[in-house]
């Protein structure tokens, strides 16, 4: 069974006729050919594969594409504008918080998400809001920075140091 | 503590310069397999056995077939008419592409559909299941029971293969280390399990084969740490079909984590090989997540280790035997003459003249592998055993494991050090590391709020891991994979404008080469590390090499990067001397120029140097400037560690807080400290992984219980502790910038240090030894047996 739908990316119309099974994750990398997004399991465990729907954070391989017939998705690629990076970009590479950079475009969106609710969020919290997004290189030290340092820049804080502590 | 010698301008060893991958990746432009869409590109799904152990009676391809977009099944018995349904494994041991007649674990490859379409691929695998008639047999789980009498021998394809034991191997002082264990004081001995993990790196393992019937070509898109070694691999499976080296491209585009687990070669990926060269057609193959976590493994040693000392704490002797539960085939990823990889580590930091070290192979019902877990080669299961039989013997003669550690390290100037297993430790300063670690932590104050809470019958931990790691393999008289000798390379062509590109036999995963090595041939050439672009995966352009794992990239290919640039700062010298009309005696080095000494404004610098050797070269002299280096280790390298980890256990929940956990590394010279700081970061999670909540558990039929995502615990932020990290620099005196390697060492230092913390936490109990990964409940069973649990528990003086 297929049927026509049209889903909004980065802002750009896609308009296709698919398959009722389609996952959105398969139409986003496969139809709109937008490979940013991932897939690194098949039980919606590990996040590679986030986007965000109307502004919300959703893992895409657990949604129909005909589900979001009409909606608007922002993926990774939807991140950067004109004016340059997103701050969650730009607090990734500057504090180190990658390294593969498989589930990186997954663990970004949710924090895009995270960040608008809770602006200035805790470590605890920011533990917690991407505990559904799996890095298996990282050990989530410098995510967290990341994330501290992309709340400063969308706040208009002061932005911390970027430079490694080490004890010693 | 970090010293630079260049400019950040230069940006050589030692600035943490930002990632340059990182840009592609931030913005989602990597290229992982799974992104390659070729034109007339084709699907191929697998299905796999439901039984651990069985015989394959029928397979009614029909059933598939009729499947609209299926292609073609493809089953061993196809396979087997060109010779193409076995494989050798990196072990020079054998493994089934498909099998013909019997499968050998839960899991296994029985059938490859392909089709036009990944729906039609599943749709057909889905139609094929249930036309896989087997008669099922009681498989062998438990690799104890392996060699009993009436167990089946599971490898009778195997000439000469009597039982089930693969191998056998030992190595050390076997008399001599009886005599002192039957005459010490004091002998402690623990039975431990270093549980079956998996590495679950986030992206799975891939490939799209493409094979070019006109010109005879094969390319393959590959997930591959090592992708020179596996195109020879290829060439060594298939050139009996026509398809030799020369014609054989493997290109490992960007990889979404290996650590170990992309070295060897799955049989999916000899199946899509197959598949495109007998259609002719691209064939994509992206391996479930599932089927990831369930066929393949690392570790799975079952260890006995015994410590012999005497009463006042002087470490005397050691003894380790293991059984090691290799699956159906030694699936491992080893130097060929080290089937126990780097085992033989495990006397560890201390300074004792006798051990004793066996290990036996066996084969089971469970899928192949023994590859890595972020340490290839066995030190994580050697290290984990020494550690913790280190504890044991503190706590049987009630001496403190930080002053037992100290008393028996080898000490700095007893470097180079020859272990009883037969390495020559390069060079290392244990003391320091463990004195910085414990300054961190408090270590007094821990142990004077320990006494404390026990008083109240608060469960309150303190573990130590001070570790040696053996990594940078390896020396070509020793070391071989198959045969290839474990050189690695570095090319650099430096262009007339001064800009470089440098291409490298290994390749990252993430661990940043793009960046590091840039910063290696910025130190020693003065070119700055951003003019440098890096080049590794394609085996195509890149000098032959054997790949990046076992913490091998900086010790080996990171030298050839280093002796490839002095080449270039050598011509550029007599280049020098020419454009400077001066005897090459009379010109210094800064990096960046050379200089006549005495007149630093008579200089030259590394751009104009460069453009004069394509542009005004001395007569005679070989124009261009380029330089390529095949790195032969002298030795193997041997970084250290110094981890303290805190725990506290919730004595009505034993639920388990990492409370704080220091890590102290010695990795020789550091390149780029974030880098450096990020891996070990990423490494302890992957080692309070193991520690705390991964095993892939198989019941008695052999059915894997938790194999996806759902039910394998991979830890998320919330498990994952804030890591505080730190370094002592101690050089490897025989490597060209004295770097030693740091991806594997935390993962091979945690899990000792977090178990003897747990433990240490329930010491007043009577507990000497849990098995990785120490969970709530298995505290909960623990306390349960010692009969604590019905008592009041406060007051325990320590």
């Amino acid at each position: 069974m297929t049927k026509e739908i049209t889903v909004t990316i980065n802002g750009e119309e896609h308009t296709h006729e698919v398959e009722s099974r389609t996952l959105l994750v398969h139409f986003i990398r496969e139809i709109a050919e937008l490979t940013g997004t991932h897939i690194g399991c098949d039980t919606s465990s590990c996040g590679a594969c986030t986007i965000l729907i109307d502004g919300k954070s959703a893992k895409s391989c657990t949604i129909l594409a005909v589900q979001v017939n009409g909606k608007n998705v922002t993926t990774v690629e939807g991140l950067a504008t004109t004016e340059g990076v997103h701050p969650i970009q730009e607090g990734f590479k500057e504090n180190h918080g990658l390294h593969c950079g498989f589930c990186t475009s997954g663990m970004m969106m949710r924090c895009v998400e995270l960040l608008e609710n809770n602006p200035n969020p805790t470590e605890e919290e920011i533990r917690w809001g991407i505990s559904g997004n799996l890095c298996r290189c990282t050990g989530y030290n410098n995510i967290v920075k990341a994330v501290q340092y992309a709340g400063a820049k969308l706040r208009g804080d002061e932005l911390p140091s970027t430079e490694p502590v080490f004890v010693e | 503590m970090i010293q630079c010698k260049t400019s950040k301008e230069i940006g050589g060893m030692g600035h943490s310069v930002k990632r340059k991958e990182d840009d592609r990746f931030v913005h989602g432009k990597g290229t992982y397999v799974d992104d390659i869409q070729l034109k007339g590109m084709l699907f191929m799904d697998i299905a796999r056995s439901p039984y651990a152990y069985a015989k394959i009676k029928n397979i009614n391809k029909d059933l598939a077939m009729a499947v609209d977009g299926v292609l073609a099944v493809i089953t061993g018995k196809d396979l087997e008419q060109y010779n193409l349904h076995w494989m050798p494994t990196l072990m020079s041991d054998t493994q089934m592409v498909l099998p013909t007649d019997t499968v050998m674990h839960q899991g296994q490859e029985v059938a490859a559909i392909i089709a036009t379409s990944r729906e039609a691929a599943r749709d057909g695998r889905e139609a094929l299941v249930p036309g896989i008639e087997y008669e099922v047999m009681k498989p062998i789980v438990d690799p104890f029971k392996a060699l009993d009498d009436d167990a089946p021998l599971l490898r009778p394809d195997k000439e000469g293969q009597k039982d089930n034991q693969a191998w056998h191997w030992e190595v050390g002082q076997k008399e001599e280390t009886e005599k002192i264990f039957a005459e010490a004081d004091v002998v402690v001995k623990e039975q431990m399990h270093i549980p079956r993990i998996h590495v679950a790196s986030i992206e799975t393992c891939g490939i799209v084969a493409d094979y070019d019937k006109v010109q005879n070509h094969l390319t393959t898109h590959l997930t591959t740490q090592a992708p020179h070694a596996i195109r020879t691999v290829i060439a060594l499976v298939a050139g009996h079909v026509g398809l030799t080296e020369e014609k054989i491209r493997v290109i490992a585009h960007d990889i979404g984590g290996g650590f170990g687990g992309k070295v060897p070669v799955f049989p999916g990926y000899v199946i899509a090989i197959a598949a495109t060269f007998l259609i002719g057609k691209p064939v994509k193959w992206i391996e479930d997540r599932s089927d990831n976590l369930t066929n393949s493994f690392a570790r799975d040693y079952h260890i006995t280790a015994e410590m012999a000392g005497t009463k006042d704490g002087k470490i005397l002797a050691s003894r380790m035997k293991v059984l090691a539960d290799h699956g159906y085939t030694d699936g491992a990823a080893n130097p060929s003459k080290f089937p126990t990889g780097m085992f033989s580590i495990g006397t560890g930091s201390y300074d004792y003249k006798h051990a004793f070290m066996e290990a036996d192979a066996i084969y089971t019902n469970k899928p192949p592998g023994g590859v890595a877990y972020r340490c290839s080669f066995r030190v994580t299961e050697a290290v984990h055993a020494i550690e913790r039989i280190t504890d044991r013997f503190a706590l049987e003669i009630g001496k403190d494991p930080a002053e037992l550690r100290s008393e028996n390290f080898i000490k700095k100037e007893d470097f180079p050090w020859q272990s009883p297993t037969g390495w020559e430790y390069d060079s290392g300063d244990y003391q320091a590391g463990l004195d910085l670690a414990m300054k961190t932590v408090e270590y007094d104050k821990l142990r004077v709020e320990q006494k404390a809470k026990w008083k109240e019958g608060k469960l309150m931990g303190i573990g130590l891991s001070t570790f040696t790691e053996i990594v940078g393999a390896g020396p070509s008289k020793d070391f071989d994979i198959l045969g290839i000798k474990m050189f690695d390379s570095a090319e650099i062509r430096v262009h007339p404008t001064g800009k470089a590109i440098a291409r490298f036999g290994t390749k990252s995963q993430g661990q940043g080469h793009e960046t590091t090595y840039a910063q290696i041939i910025a130190e020693e050439l003065g070119i700055p590390s951003k003019d440098i672009q890096i080049e590794e995966g394609d085996t195509d352009p890149a000098p032959y090499g054997l790949g990046t794992y076992a913490s091998r990239s900086t010790p080996t290919a990171g030298a050839a990067a280093a002796i490839a640039a002095r080449k270039l700062r050598d011509k550029a010298k007599k280049i020098a001397a020419y454009l400077l009309e001066v005897s090459e005696d009379d010109l210094e080095w800064e990096p960046g120029k050379w200089f006549v000494k005495g007149a630093p404004e008579k200089a030259k610098t590394i751009q104009e140097l460069v453009f004069a050797a394509y542009t005004n070269h001395p007569q005679g002299m070989e124009g261009g400037f380029e330089a390529t280096h095949y790195y032969d280790p002298p030795n193997l390298t041997f970084p250290s560690g110094a981890y303290i980890c805190v725990v506290d256990i919730d004595p009505d929940t034993f639920e388990i807080k990492v409370r704080r956990f220091v890590a102290i590394d010695d990795a020789g010279h550091i390149i780029n400290p974030m880098v450096a700081q990020g891996q070990v970061h990423g490494g302890l999670t992957q080692g309070i992984a193991p520690a705390m909540y991964e095993e892939i558990i198989y019941d008695e039929d052999g059915n894997a219980l938790n194999g996806t995502l759902m039910d394998y615990l991979v830890p998320t932020a919330v498990e994952s502790p804030n890591w505080e990290t730190g370094h002592t620099v101690t050089p490897s005196p025989h490597h060209p910038i004295g770097a030693k390697g740091i991806g594997e060492s935390p993962t091979v230092g945690a899990p000792p240090a977090i178990a003897n913390a747990i433990i240490d936490a329930l010491r007043p109990y009577g507990i000497t030894h849990l098995d990785i990964p120490i969970t709530p409940y298995k505290v909960f069973k623990a306390l349960k047996e010692k009969g604590v649990l019905d008592k009041d528990i406060t007051g325990f003086e320590a």
